[in-house]
C-alpha cells in the first residue's frame, strides 16, 4: 500500500523516502552449495516525515529491521530508490555517502552489545566527536558532559564503563552518542524491547524532548503496538517483508484495514481485564 | 490471601537475602519477604529490574550463589526447603517445583536437542525406559502447544524460534507435574502476538495439571485476567498484596498506583482497540530505583513518591492489613 | 520472511573431493619446499667417502652418477615423482632399499608410541581438566595449577633423561631400544611384556609432556562453560551434578578441544623425536635425524611427505569431529 496518506501531512517534502524497496538474502549451510533466498524486503515504499515520530511496526522477522539499516545506509537494497534531502542515494559509494552518516544515526536494542564495555561512558560519546571534528580533549570532554546531562545521565558517571550502567541507563548512553553529531533523523530498533515499563516511559519521554528541543525526526521500530500508539504521529505496519498499511497513528489504528495491524492490535493487553470475573478466582 | 496456612504450598516466611559485595556492606534483595501460595493458585509478582524478584524465584529453588546470606524460611507442602543440603535439592528442583528462565535460548544447551533435554529432567528423577521417556516428552510438547512435535523434538535451540523455545522451556517444567511452576518474567524477549500464546499455555498447565503458577513480570497488563492475586515488590520488599481485580481497580500503594499508569490507555470502539490514549509526555515514575541506599532508614520509594510525607524519610512503614485479603506497606495508603 | 531454493547440490562427498584436491596441492608444495631446501645443505650423501683416501674421486663421482645425484635439480624432483607414482619413494642410500618399505616400519614403531602416549595423555587430562574446573580457586585446583606449571616449565630432554636414570638406577625395566635381545625367540605373552617394558620411559616422557597443556585447555574450556545459563538452568531442573559435568558442559566445552585434539593427531608422526633419538625408540626419529647428517635426503624428503599427510590427516579430522559434535556448524545460525 503506498503512502499517500502521508502526503496529506507534508506540504514540506518528506525527510526520508524509500520506493520500491527490495533486499534478498542468502543463506548456505556448510559442505553444500544449497542456498535459501530470504525476501527481507519486497517492494517497500516508506516516507519519513520531517519533525515527526514515525513508528515502524511488526513482528519479529517482518524486515522492520533490514529497513532500518538500509535507510540509515548501513546496507544497501538490491532494488529501488532510497531519497534524503533531494538525492537518490541507495547507489551512491561509501565516500559519497560519508558526509551524510552523521545526519542519520541508528540506535540498536542490545546496547550491551553496541557499546564497547573498554571505554567509559564519556569516552563512547566522543568517540563520534572526534572522528568528525577536531577538537581539544576538554572541548570534547565538555561536549560528552552537556550531553550526557541532556539525555539524564549523570555528568559524575563519566568514567563509568557500561557494564556498571543498567540497561535504561545504557540506552540513554547510546542516544547520547547518537544525536553527538546533531542529526536530521534519529531511528531506534527495538531500543525499547526488554526494557522495563517505567524504563521505556522515561525513555519515551526523553525521545519526546529531543524531538522538540533539537527539531529531530524520529523513527520508532518496536514490535510493540501499544507502546508507540501513545506517541507516534505516524504508523507503519509491516508483515513478511511489505508495509501493509500506513498513515497517521488515528486512521491506522482506528479504522485499521489488513489483517496484520487487527493481530498487533488484538494482542494487545489491557488492565481491563482484571475486571472481568468470568469464573471465580479473577481470571477472564 | 488463604486463610488455613495448613493447606498452603509454598510458604515463605521473613525471607531476607544479601549478596555479599566484597569491601562493602552486604547489600540486601531481599528483606522480610513473606508471601504463600495456595494449591493451583496462580501469583502474579510485579516489579522493575532490582527490585528483588529474581532472587526470590532462584532462594525458592536454592540456587542463590554460596556467598549469599539467607535468613528465613521457606516451607513446601509443609517441609522445610531452607535446611536442606545440596543432595537433596536435586529432588525437589524440577520435580517438584519448576522454574521457567528469562530466556530460554540461553536456558537450553546449545549441543543438545530439544527432546534430549526435556527427556534429562525426567531421567533425572525417575528412572524409566527410553521409549516411554520419548514419549513422555512429545507429550509434554503437545500440552505446551507445539503442534509439530517430531520437528521440534529432534531439533537444536539455535533451529527454533523464540515461541517455540518458550514453549520449549514450559515442556521442561511440567513434564514431571511439578506443584509449583515459577516463570521469570518468562515474555520479556517475545514479540506481543506471541505473549498471550505463552500465557495461555501457561493456563492450560495450570488447569490440567493443577501445578501452582507464580509469574514474575515487571508489566501489569501480563497479569489481568490471569492471575489471581498479586504482590508488588520494590526495593526487595513486598509493598502491596492482593486479588488482582481489586488492586487493579483500587490500588492502595502509591507505586502500585504509578505501575498501572504505565499501562498505555486503550480507547476502545464496540470491544475492539482503536487507539491509544495520546500523550504529550507520559506518566513516568520519577528517578529509578538504582539510586535508594538499602541502608537508610525511611521508606524505600520515598524519593520517587508523589504521595510522601515527611515521615516517610525516616521511618519504614510496617505492614497493614486495611481490607482482609489485601496487604499494604505505607503510611499514605489509599492517597 | 519466505525462504526459498535457489541452487545446488548439497553434499558432503564434494566437500571431501575439495579437501582431497587440496591436500594434493599442499603434498605437492611440501616436496617442492624439501626438495629445494634438502638441495641447499651443501654435499651429498657419498662426500664421506671423500675423506676416505682408499675410495678414489672416480668412484665417488661414478657412484653419483649411479644413484642420479649428479643431475641437474627438476629432473632429480621429477624423476622422485616417478619413483613415488610407483611406490617406492625415493631410494635410501644408507640403507640399500627403497624408502617406503623403511619408512613404514619406522612410522610403525613411531606410532605405536605416539598413539598410546596420547591416548593415555588424553584420557588423564580430560577428568582431571573437568573435575578442576568445577573446583575453581579451591585447594584442588591450585594443587593442579602449580603441578602443570612446573611440569610445563621442565623440557621434555629433562624429563625424558630423568626418567632414563631413574630406570638404570633401578634396574627396573630394560633400557632403551624397542625390544630385547633375543625378542623373537619369546612366547607371544612375553613378547608383549617385553614391548611393554620397553615403553614405559619413552610413553611416560611424552605423556608428561603433553599432560599439562591440555589439562589447561579442558580447564579453560569448560570453566567458561561453566558460567553460561544453560548449566544453572539444568542444575535448576534437578540435574545432578556429574551429568551436569561430563552431560551438559563437557560436550558444549568440546570446539576448543576437538581443534587441539587435531593438532595432536597432526604431530603425531614429528612430536616424539627427541624422545625417541633419547631412549633409542627406532621410529622415525632417529632415522630422521641421521639421514639429515648423512645427507640421505630422499629419506629426509620421505619423514617430511608422511609428516605433512598426517598434519593433513589431523585437520581433517578436527573438521569433521566439529562438524559431528557441534550442531551449529552443521546448520545455517539462525
Amino acid at each position: 500500500m503506498g503512502t499517500e496518506a502521508a502526503a496529506t501531512r507534508a506540504l514540506e517534502p518528506a525527510l526520508m523516502r524509500a520506493r520500491g524497496l527490495g533486499k534478498r538474502y542468502l543463506q548456505r549451510t556448510p559442505f553444500s552449495q544449497q542456498s535459501f533466498a530470504i525476501a527481507a524486503l519486497v517492494n517497500v515504499d516508506f516516507e519519513i516525515a520531517p519533525g515527526c515520530l514515525t513508528a515502524l511496526v511488526g513482528e519479529s522477522g517482518s524486515g522492520k529491521s533490514t529497513l532500518a539499516s538500509c535507510l540509515a545506509m548501513m546496507e544497501k537494497p538490491d532494488s529501488g530508490e532510497i531519497w534524503f534531502e533531494g538525492n537518490e542515494i541507495s547507489h551512491w559509494s561509501k565516500r559519497k555517502l560519508a558526509p551524510l552518516r552523521p545526519k542519520i544515526q541508528l540506535v540498536f536494542q542490545d546496547s550491551a552489545g553496541a557499546l564497547d564495555p573498554r571505554f567509559s561512558a564519556a569516552q563512547i560519546i566522543e568517540e563520534p566527536l572526534e572522528i568528525q571534528r577536531r577538537e581539544s580533549r576538554q572541548t570534547l570532554r565538555a561536549r560528552a558532559r552537556e550531553l550526557m546531562e541532556e539525555v539524564g545521565l549523570s555528568p559524575d558517571w563519566a568514567n563509568r564503563s557500561p557494564l556498571q550502567l543498567s540497561g535504561g541507563q545504557r540506552q540513554r548512553l547510546a542516544i547520547a552518542r547518537a544525536i553527538a553529531l546533531k542529526p536530521s533523523l534519529l531511528i531506534l530498533d527495538e531500543s525499547l524491547s526488554g526494557l522495563d515499563l517505567s524504563t521505556q516511559a522515561q525513555i519515551l519521554n526523553l525521545l519526546l524532548d529531543l524531538k522538540a528541543a533539537r527539531s529531530l525526526t524520529v523513527l520508532l521500530i518496536s514490535h510493540d503496538l501499544s507502546l508507540v500508539g501513545q506517541v507516534a504521529d505516524f504508523v507503519a505496519v509491516m508483515h513478511q517483508g511489505r508495509i501493509v498499511e500506513s498513515g497517521s497513528t488515528r486512521q491506522v489504528l482506528g479504522s485499521a484495514q489488513h489483517p496484520q495491524t487487527g493481530k498487533l492490535l488484538a494482542s494487545v493487553r489491557v488492565l481491563e481485564a482484571a475486571f472481568q470475573t468470568a469464573r471465580a478466582g479473577g481470571r477472564g | 490471601m488463604p486463610s488455613t496456612c495448613a493447606s498452603a504450598l509454598l510458604r515463605v516466611r521473613g525471607l531476607t537475602v544479601s549478596y555479599d559485595a566484597r569491601d562493602q556492606q552486604p547489600a540486601p534483595a531481599l528483606r522480610q519477604v513473606d508471601l504463600e501460595i495456595a494449591p493451583g493458585e496462580i501469583v502474579g509478582i510485579l516489579g522493575e529490574s532490582g527490585s528483588g524478584k529474581s532472587t526470590l524465584a532462584l532462594s525458592i529453588l536454592g540456587l542463590l550463589p554460596e556467598s549469599a546470606q539467607v535468613e528465613g524460611s521457606i516451607f513446601l507442602q509443609g517441609e522445610n526447603l531452607s535446611s536442606l543440603a545440596e543432595a537433596r535439592w536435586a529432588a525437589v528442583r524440577g520435580a517438584r517445583i519448576a522454574m521457567i528462565f528469562q530466556e530460554p535460548g540461553l536456558a537450553l544447551s546449545p549441543v543438545m536437542r530439544a527432546g534430549d533435554q526435556i527427556g534429562e529432567v525426567i531421567r533425572a528423577h525417575r528412572s524409566q525406559g527410553s521409549q516411554q521417556r520419548k514419549q513422555e516428552v512429545q507429550s509434554a510438547l503437545k500440552d505446551a502447544g507445539i503442534a509439530d512435535v517430531e520437528r521440534i523434538y529432534r531439533a537444536y535451540p539455535h533451529q527454533l524460534s523464540g515461541g517455540e523455545l518458550h514453549r520449549v522451556a514450559i515442556a521442561q517444567a511440567l513434564v514431571c507435574r511439578p506443584a509449583l511452576v515459577i516463570a521469570d518474567e518468562p515474555t520479556r524477549s517475545l514479540d506481543v502476538t506471541m505473549q498471550s500464546e505463552i500465557q495461555n499455555a501457561l493456563l492450560d498447565i495450570n488447569r490440567k495439571y493443577g501445578s501452582a503458577l507464580l509469574f514474575i513480570t515487571h508489566n501489569p497488563a501480563l497479569l489481568a485476567g490471569f492471575a489471581d492475586r498479586v504482590l508488588v515488590m520494590y526495593a526487595g520488599r513486598i509493598v502491596e498484596a492482593g486479588p488482582v481485580a481489586q488492586m487493579y481497580r483500587r490500588p492502595l500503594h502509591p507505586y502500585t498506583r504509578a505501575l498501572l499508569q504505565l499501562v498505555p490507555e486503550p480507547v476502545m470502539h464496540s470491544g475492539h482497540i482503536s487507539g491509544f490514549a495520546r500523550r504529550e509526555r507520559l506518566a513516568a515514575i520519577p528517578g529509578s530505583l538504582t539510586r535508594f541506599d538499602p541502608l537508610g532508614l525511611g521508606c524505600a520509594f520515598e524519593p520517587r513518591c508523589s504521595a510522601r510525607t515527611a515521615n516517610c524519610r525516616i521511618e519504614s512503614p510496617e505492614e497493614v492489613a486495611p481490607e482482609p485479603d489485601r496487604r499494604v506497606s505505607c503510611f499514605n495508603y489509599g492517597n | 520472511m519466505m525462504p526459498s531454493m535457489t541452487s545446488g547440490v548439497k553434499s558432503p562427498i564434494r566437500y571431501l573431493e575439495r579437501r582431497a584436491i587440496h591436500a594434493v596441492l599442499l603434498l605437492i608444495g611440501a616436496s617442492l619446499l624439501s626438495f629445494l631446501f634438502s638441495s641447499l645443505a651443501p654435499g651429498s650423501f657419498f662426500d664421506e667417502m671423500k675423506l676416505n683416501p682408499q675410495i678414489s674421486p672416480e668412484t665417488v663421482a661414478a657412484l653419483r652418477a649411479q644413484y642420479g645425484l649428479d643431475q641437474p635439480l627438476p629432473v632429480r624432483y621429477v624423476r622422485w615423482v616417478k619413483s613415488v607414482l610407483r611406490g617406492e619413494w625415493g631410494y635410501s642410500f644408507a640403507y640399500n632399499q627403497p624408502v617406503r618399505s623403511l619408512l613404514m616400519v619406522r612410522a610403525r614403531n613411531t606410532l605405536l608410541l605416539t598413539t598410546l602416549a596420547m591416548a593415555l595423555a588424553w584420557l588423564i587430562a580430560v577428568p582431571i581438566g573437568v573435575w578442576i574446573a568445577s573446583r575453581r580457586g579451591r585447594w584442588d585446583d591450585q594443587l593442579a595449577s602449580a603441578s602443570t606449571s612446573l611440569l610445563l616449565s621442565v623440557p621434555e630432554l629433562v624429563l625424558a633423561l630423568g626418567l632414563l636414570y631413574l630406570v638404570i638406577r633401578t634396574h627396573a625395566l630394560p633400557v632403551g631400544g624397542m625390544v630385547s635381545t633375543g625378542f623373537d625367540r619369546l612366547g607371544s605373552w612375553e613378547k608383549i611384556r617385553d614391548l611393554a617394558a620397553h615403553l614405559i620411559v619413552p610413553v611416560t616422557t611424552l605423556v608428561l609432556a603433553s599432560l599439562p597443556i591440555l589439562i589447561r585447555h579442558v580447564r579453560a574450556s569448560m570453566m567458561e562453560v561453566l558460567q553460561a545459563p544453560f548449566i544453572q538452568a539444568a542444575r535448576g531442573h534437578g540435574i545432578g551434578r556429574s551429568r551436569l559435568l561430563f552431560g551438559y558442559a563437557l560436550p558444549a566445552a568440546a570446539n576448543p578441544l576437538i581443534s587441539l585434539f587435531g593438532l595432536s593427531v597432526a604431530g603425531l608422526l614429528s612430536g616424539s623425536l627427541l624422545v625417541e633419538v633419547i631412549t633409542g625408540w627406532p621410529g622415525l626419529g632417529p632415522l630422521l635425524l641421521e639421514a639429515c647428517f648423512s645427507r640421505d635426503i630422499y629419506v629426509v624428503i620421505g619423514v617430511v611427505m608422511a609428516s605433512t599427510m598426517f598434519m593433513i590427516l589431523g585437520s581433517l579430522l578436527a573438521d569433521v569431529m566439529l562438524v559431528v559434535a557441534d550442531p551449529r556448524v552443521r546448520t545455517d545460525h539462525a
